[in-house]
């Protein structure tokens, strides 16, 4: 490859020559070698872009399209190795679901998950980026690290680590509880509060990502725009209204965004910690189309359940954007 | 969910400016302010790291401890019952191994794919250049859970399931590493790779033996990053392995947990397991927060 393109680097600089006087004006050598090299530049650019472009084919563009398609048919288990054997069935998959309680009840759950446990990882995020950004100088890392560190933990461990501090006999929670003479609810097993625990698991894990993004945010807002304030005569609250969050906004729109589209797949928690239960009530869409898809095999059903979830992030992606960045103008 | 959030951490760095590292100098004045932000920081802090103390703590406990009414806190016996135990039942040395060998080579993979697409599309000029960038971002917004049910299709007809294969294929080139990648070499002054071109130097040469070099920390951000997320992924591998001999870590712990025969509701076990799990990965976070906020730092530069 590297031979190859070298060879082509030297005949790109003969033929393009003639070339080179496009932009005359800006006249030195450095300027004119670029322009020589253009020819040389698209063999090389596709060539540096094939790996990434094959593998992206096969193993995303390929498996979305195919998603669509199976969600069509009544792909199942004999289809995993005769693929093309599968039936198209319009759009029965579809009006199915929509009959389907258990996949409205998740649809349900999902939309729980995210509507309290974004706001909640968002604001405790930025209270905890504000804080560490005022005043604190010494052991900012220190904090820094700790806040951060359940995001870098595998998911799979901490369900396992919180359906124990959650168990009502044995767990840590129960113990705070009997410190003090009370006894603690049943929380994964109960129907109203395995999803509120559920969510501070959520709230806990991720608020570490949103902090690092509010950081970032509050170290780009320039130091004499708060001075300027300062010499005005604003207050810490109007300091924080009137220049933190107005400025903060793009990384409050990436935070959101991000933090959305991630739970709106939510997946581990409840395959480990409840497996969906008590009677459904942690059921989420990504763990119903799990369990469609790789316990039962109703592969065509559960790409329909994909679809619709991935037109739910996408429609509510574009509605954050155009929400939030309508509000900076 | 770990693939969406921990890339987050360094996608917002361009807005951040090295010069703002200590920006914090002229506050120190305000002393009652000071006590109660370390106040509110350490009593957060203090329930951040609760479970992770809780899951320690139990892993050592013996069973009475454990089960204890009222609760100890603190183990009255320290024990190596629930490892001993547990490496008994679980094969964790294989199931690390596993988990090492498929993260490593979705790291390698990562840093030279997504370096070169991230160099083509920063530096070379081509037809297709903003299409293809176009398709990068448009790469990053698909949530994975939608390629699954196809992509086991493909891979039981590839015979790739139970493979190392199987599992690195999907994850050998991410569009968060060619992002990254991208920004930062788009940062390196173009004299430079003019110079080197007049001196004859190849596409090739140039991408591996100039621009490879000056892009390090990024490199080691993209590595923390891709390492990371690949150690933590659970669905994929999930669906990917039937043989219990090649599941990850996460797999084997999440079998394990949520198999009633195996685990019995050893509680001390569990954590005993959990805490191998999580140690490693924490451990190579602390060990790497300096370099990783460096790589941050620098991504900032552009």
């Amino acid at each position: 490859m590297r031979t190859m393109t070298s060879k082509a680097a030297q005949t790109a600089k003969v033929q393009a020559g003639p070339g080179a006087s496009g932009s005359p004006a800006t006249g030195p050598a450095g300027r004119r070698g670029r322009k020589k090299s253009m020819g040389v530049q698209n063999v090389a650019g596709w060539l540096f872009s094939t790996p990434f472009l094959v593998l992206f084919l096969v193993f995303m563009a390929f498996p979305i399209l195919a998603t669509l398609v199976m969600s069509f048919t009544d792909f199942g288990l004999r289809n995993v190795t005769h693929p093309l054997d599968a039936n198209f069935i319009g759009f029965e998959n579809y009006v199915n679901l929509f009959s389907d309680d258990k996949f409205l009840k998740s649809l349900f759950n999902t939309a729980y998950f995210v509507v309290v446990g974004v706001p909640l990882t968002i604001f405790l995020g930025l209270v905890v980026a504000v804080l560490l950004n005022n005043g604190i100088d010494r052991a900012r890392t220190f904090f820094r690290v700790g806040f951060y560190a359940p995001v870098v933990t595998t998911i799979v461990a901490v369900a396992v680590v919180w359906r124990f501090v959650l168990d009502p006999s044995d767990g840590l929670i129960a113990g705070l509880f009997s410190e003090v003479g009370l006894t603690s609810p049943d929380f994964l097993g109960s129907e109203t509060l395995a999803m509120p625990s559920m969510i501070a698991m959520a709230v806990w894990r991720n608020l570490g990502t949103v902090m690092v993004l509010f950081i970032a945010g509050l170290q780009a807002i320039p130091t004499e725009v708060r001075e300027a304030a300062r010499l005005d005569g604003a207050g810490v609250w109007q300091e924080f209204k009137g220049i933190t969050v107005p400025l903060l906004r793009p990384t409050l729109l990436y935070a959101t965004v991000i933090t959305t589209i991630g739970y709106l797949n939510v997946f581990e928690e409840p395959f480990v910690m409840t497996r969906g239960g008590p009677s459904d009530s942690t059921l989420t869409v990504s763990l119903n189309m799990y369990r469609e898809g790789f316990n039962f095999f109703h592969m065509g059903y559960a790409s329909a359940m994909a679809y619709v979830l991935f037109v739910v992030i996408m429609g509510i992606t574009v509605l954050q954007l155009r929400l939030l960045k309508d509000n900076t103008k | 969910m770990s693939a969406t959030s921990a890339p987050g951490a360094v996608s917002t760095a361009p807005s951040k400016k090295p010069g703002d590292t200590r920006p914090s100098a002229p506050k120190k004045a305000r002393n009652p302010k000071r006590v109660l932000v370390y106040v509110l920081l350490s009593v957060g802090l203090l329930i951040m790291s609760a479970p992770f103390l809780w899951m320690a703590l139990s892993a050592f406990k013996t069973p009475q401890d454990l089960t204890a009414s009222p609760p100890v806190w603190l183990p009255t016996e320290w024990t190596l019952e629930n490892f001993r135990e547990l490496l008994e039942k679980l094969d964790l040395p294989l199931y690390f191994m596993n988990s090492v060998i498929v993260a490593v080579l979705v790291t390698i993979s990562n840093l030279v794919f997504c370096s070169m697409l991230g160099y083509a599309l920063a530096k070379l000029n081509f037809a297709g250049r903003n299409k293809i960038f176009g398709l990068v971002l448009g790469a990053l917004m698909v949530p994975g859970n939608l390629m699954l049910l196809p992509l086991f299709v493909l891979m039981s007809k590839l015979q790739l399931i139970d493979s190392y294969a199987g599992l690195v294929l999907p994850f050998a080139a991410g569009a968060f590493g060619v992002f990254l990648m991208r920004q930062f070499m788009q940062s390196i002054p173009d004299e430079l790779l003019e110079a080197a071109r007049m001196d004859g130097a190849g596409e090739w040469y140039i991408f591996w033996r100039i621009v490879m070099p000056l892009v390090k920390p990024a490199l080691a951000t993209l590595s923390i990053f891709t390492f990371l997320g690949s150690w933590n992924n659970f669905v994929w591998p999930l669906i990917a392995t039937n043989d219990p001999d090649k599941y990850t870590l996460p797999v084997a712990l999440a079998t394990f947990a949520t198999d009633p025969n195996k685990a019995g509701g050893s509680n001390g076990m569990l954590m005993a397991g959990s805490l191998l799990v999580v140690l490693p990965v924490v451990v190579l976070f602390i060990a790497l927060q300096r370099h990783f906020t460096q790589g941050i730092a620098t991504a900032g530069m552009k």
